[in-house]
Order: C-alpha cells, then sequence, then structure tokens
C-alpha cells in the first residue's frame, strides 16, 4: 500500500488533506482500515461540533472491534460523510477517497503531523 | 490498533502457506493463527453460499485407547460415550467435580476400543490432565496426540463436491456427525462430516507433514466452486448465526451445562457414576424450579454492535449480560447471544436494550439459532 504523498498522517493512524479554504478532509489510512477489518459502523462527530487534536470524536466499529476515532486537528466540524454512515465499508475499499471521514475548519493543528515518508516509516507500511 | 505478540506462539505446519497467502494473523490461546485473509464478510459468506477452507490445527487430539476406553469416558464425560458406534462421533463436556464446565469437546469413536477427544486449543492441556487424572483405576491409555495432527476443514453447501473430487471415500454413506479413515488427495486422513460453521463439511485430521499438499489440493479442487481459505474471524461469525456455544463465551467454569442451556448432554441414565453426576443433579433441579439466566439471541433494530461484557438492559436496570456479539453477514444486523434473566428472555419480550458504551439500543429477543441451513 502507499500512502499518498500530499497528505498529511497523525500517529493514531489519520490522515489530513491540505487546507482549502482553511478547511481539511480527514479520513483514516489504508493502514488503519486494514488492520480493523470490515468496517460496519460508523459514527462521525456532526457539522458545527468542535474536535480537539487528539481527542476522540467519534468511533468505527468493525467486525471484532471497535476503535475510537481521534481527530488530527482542532476546528469545527463542517461535513460529516453520510455516504460512510450509510456503506461503512467505503472505509476499507478507499480510505483516502471516498471513505473520508469529516471535513474540519482547522483552528489549530499539532506539531508532530506526519509527512507521507514519515508515517510509512512509523507504520511500517 | 497494535497486537503485542506475546512469548513465542505456537506455529501451525500451514504457518509459512497462511503467510505467502496474505494472512493477517493473530494470537488465539497461545497459537499464531490466521484472523483473515482479505475480507472476513467475504470468507463468511463463502462458506455460507460455497465452500471455505480452514486451518484448525490448534485444536487439541487426545487419543484414548483400552479394553475400558468407553467406560472410562462414560465417568470422565457428561455424555453416554459407551453408546457413540465406531465411526460415529459425539458432542459432549468435561466437567468439574462441582459441575462446571472445563470444555466442550467432540469425541470420535474410531475403533472399539479407541477415541479421538478432541478439545478446545485453549482447555486442551486441561483437559488431557484432567483425562489423565481420571484414567486411574480403567484399563485404558490417555495419550496427547496433539502434535500428530493437522486439522483442515473444508465448510460449505458445496464441500461434499470440492472434496469428491479428491477421494474416493464413501461421503454420501457419511453422515453428519460421523468419521471414517480414507485417503484425500492422496494423503491418509481421518474423514469426519463435523464442523462449526452451520453449514455442512468435513473435517480432515492428518499427520502435519502433509497438512501443506492436502491444503494445496483442496485449494485447486475448490477452486472451481469458489472455495476460499477461511480464517478464525469468520468462524466466530458463522457459528454465532448457528448459535454455536464458544468456549470462555457462553461457556465458563461458573456455568454447569444446565445453565448454558445445554442440559441435554449430561446423560444421567448411563450406567455407572460419572464426575459431576451429584452437582449436574442439583443444577439439573434448579434448572426445572428456579430458571437461572437463559441463553438467548439478541437482533439489534440498529447499527452498534454489541460486544461480550456488554449488560442487557430493561428500563435502565441490568437483566443479564453479552457473551458473544458482531455484525451479522448472514442478516444484515448486529447479532448477540447473551444470558439474560429468565423473565425477559421469551422470544418477542418488549424493551430489551443493550448498553453500548453508554446508549441504551434497543435489540429484540429471539430465539437461537439465528440461521439455520435448508437440508
Amino acid at each position: 500500500m502507499s500512502n499518498p504523498q500530499q497528505l498529511r498522517y497523525s500517529k493514531e493512524h489519520e490522515w489530513l488533506s491540505a487546507l482549502e479554504d482553511g478547511v481539511a478532509t480527514v479520513g483514516i489510512t489504508e493502514f488503519a482500515a486494514n488492520a480493523l477489518g470490515d468496517v460496519v459502523f460508523a459514527q462521525l462527530p456532526e457539522v458545527g461540533d468542535t474536535v480537539t487534536a487528539g481527542e476522540t470524536c467519534g468511533e468505527l466499529e468493525s467486525t471484532k472491534s471497535v476503535s475510537d476515532l481521534y481527530s488530527p486537528v482542532t476546528g469545527e466540524v463542517t461535513a460529516a460523510n453520510q455516504d460512510v454512515v450509510d456503506d461503512p465499508s467505503l472505509v476499507n475499499s478507499a480510505p483516502f477517497e471516498g471513505g473520508w471521514l469529516f471535513k474540519v475548519r482547522v483552528a489549530e493543528e499539532p506539531e508532530d503531523l506526519l509527512s507521507a515518508d514519515e508515517y510509512t516509516a512509523f507504520s511500517g507500511n | 490498533m497494535s497486537t503485542a505478540p506475546s512469548a513465542a506462539p505456537r506455529r501451525t505446519a500451514l504457518d509459512a502457506l497462511h503467510r505467502s497467502l496474505g494472512a493477517t494473523m493473530t494470537d488465539f490461546a497461545g497459537w499464531d493463527m490466521p484472523l483473515r485473509y482479505a475480507s472476513e464478510r467475504d470468507e463468511h459468506n463463502a462458506v455460507r453460499t460455497r465452500a471455505g477452507l480452514f486451518d484448525l490445527s490448534h485444536m487439541g487430539e487426545i487419543t484414548v485407547t483400552g479394553p475400558q476406553a468407553a467406560a472410562f469416558l462414560s465417568y470422565a464425560l457428561v455424555g453416554n460415550i459407551a453408546t457413540v458406534g465406531v465411526g460415529r462421533a459425539r458432542y459432549t463436556m468435561i466437567v468439574a467435580e462441582d459441575g462446571g464446565i472445563l470444555d466442550d469437546l467432540i469425541v470420535y469413536r474410531l475403533a472399539d476400543t479407541e477415541y479421538l477427544v478432541v478439545a478446545n486449543a485453549g482447555n486442551a492441556q486441561l483437559v488431557l490432565d484432567t483425562l489423565t487424572g481420571r484414567a486411574g483405576g480403567f484399563d485404558t491409555e490417555v495419550r496427547d496426540d496433539r502434535d500428530a495432527y493437522a486439522l483442515l476443514a473444508v465448510q460449505g453447501p458445496d464441500s461434499p463436491a470440492v472434496l469428491k473430487s479428491v477421494t474416493d471415500a464413501d461421503l454420501d454413506g457419511l453422515k453428519y456427525y460421523a468419521g471414517l479413515p480414507g485417503t484425500v488427495a492422496g494423503v491418509p486422513a481421518l474423514i469426519a462430516r463435523t464442523g462449526y460453521t452451520g453449514e455442512d463439511g468435513f473435517e480432515l485430521f492428518v499427520d502435519p507433514a502433509h497438512a501443506e499438499q492436502l491444503w494445496k489440493a483442496l485449494t485447486e479442487a475448490g477452486a472451481p466452486y469458489g472455495l476460499i481459505p477461511c480464517g478464525l474471524s469468520c468462524r466466530d461469525t458463522l457459528r454465532l448465526e448457528a448459535g454455536m456455544p464458544l468456549y470462555g463465551h457462553e461457556l465458563t467454569t461458573a456455568l454447569t451445562p444446565f445453565d448454558a442451556g445445554l442440559g441435554r448432554v449430561v446423560k444421567f441414565e448411563k450406567e455407572g457414576d460419572f464426575v459431576g453426576r451429584e452437582a449436574l443433579s442439583a443444577a439439573a433441579a434448579r434448572a426445572e424450579t428456579a430458571p437461572p439466566r437463559k441463553l438467548v439471541g439478541l437482533i439489534a433494530e440498529g447499527r452498534r454492535v454489541p460486544r461480550a461484557g456488554y449488560p442487557v438492559v430493561v428500563d435502565g436496570r441490568v437483566v443479564g449480560e453479552v457473551t458473544s456479539g458482531a455484525p451479522s453477514p448472514t442478516l444484515g444486523k448486529p447479532i448477540a447471544m447473551a444470558y439474560v434473566d429468565a423473565a425477559h428472555a421469551e422470544p418477542g419480550t418488549e424493551g430489551v436494550g443493550v448498553d453500548i458504551r453508554g446508549t441504551h439500543e434497543p435489540y429484540e429477543v429471539v430465539a437461537l439459532p439465528f440461521y439455520k441451513r435448508r437440508k
């Protein structure tokens, strides 16, 4: 698997897109999606919610386990991906594309976000 | 979401093959086992609709032989093993003196005075030690054969066709819960019509040295039918849909077979005494007069998945506990098995929910199993 170069990554295995008018898109990496197994339920933050870098903002449930979803940045949620709520398997089939999770108007970024190469080294994938 | 490896897990004879297939491996009862190869949902559906191939070499085989093997097993286990015909198999349990379940077992009678006892991986040593300890006074030998067998399972509606293409054994004459020695793909095997998926299927006990050859032959023979390798993850959802108990979840030392709704495996009428008789008689009487919690099925109305240990609630009160839960690929909804107070255990009981991390989600109480194959 390859981690797209244009994204940045958290150590909790989320990815963050470049800002567009101050808004970034967030998802989980293919490595994380594979580790979870088939995702069957996604509870995403709602539009208007404030999310905080490194803190829980939802959950992803797979066949075998439930995992907290962390936000890689602090800010206000501007969109949640209804397609993923309707069909959580998108997280497995297209983690970097149609399986994005939410968009956030970034107020503050942590300093330890990783580049694609750094994340590849960190995750071993 | 990382799994810390514990000290030197055991590996099956098929370990290298699993890795070459890209399996996600997991520690299971001290064994490094395939959890899934690709999507566990696809593997689950393959077994329900076509065929799947499992490595179950972690299961514990114990051979019991000798003139008094039958009498010994009837004493050591709750079932009436003496009435099992040669070539047949029986589901039974081994309990402690207090009636608590030590393990659930399948016992195959291979010959007049030879039995193969198959224990769960996590309990194999305990079962071996317990059987050995109970053998005193009987003219019988209890032998640890865990290293003597690899175990492969072909499960699913197309499994007879797959197997027929690689064996001359009389599979049509082989009934459910029966086993016969034969040759499969050139490999000597004990061919058993047993499984843990709710489907028709076969379990093949072979010399570990032959496991890889057999796996490859079955993979090839099964390809036209859509057979795929399957891991322990889908095995768990398959058995859950089929309402089959799993040791450590529905069965524990804290429960007697009667508490688990499996009192029928206890045969009080058999000849001679058996370990646990007194405690089990009391448990049977208790189950008649003051039924304890009952094992029921729960089907979610929503999409959140109940997990083992989650409380079952009615009006905010805890009335039970989930023992196994998973999204059911066949039903398309989360399902669970749970022990529930008898007052709320009737199918259709209103107002039953599961506390899923603080939220009380509504569930429908149903009779088990969730899924039954068409014969």
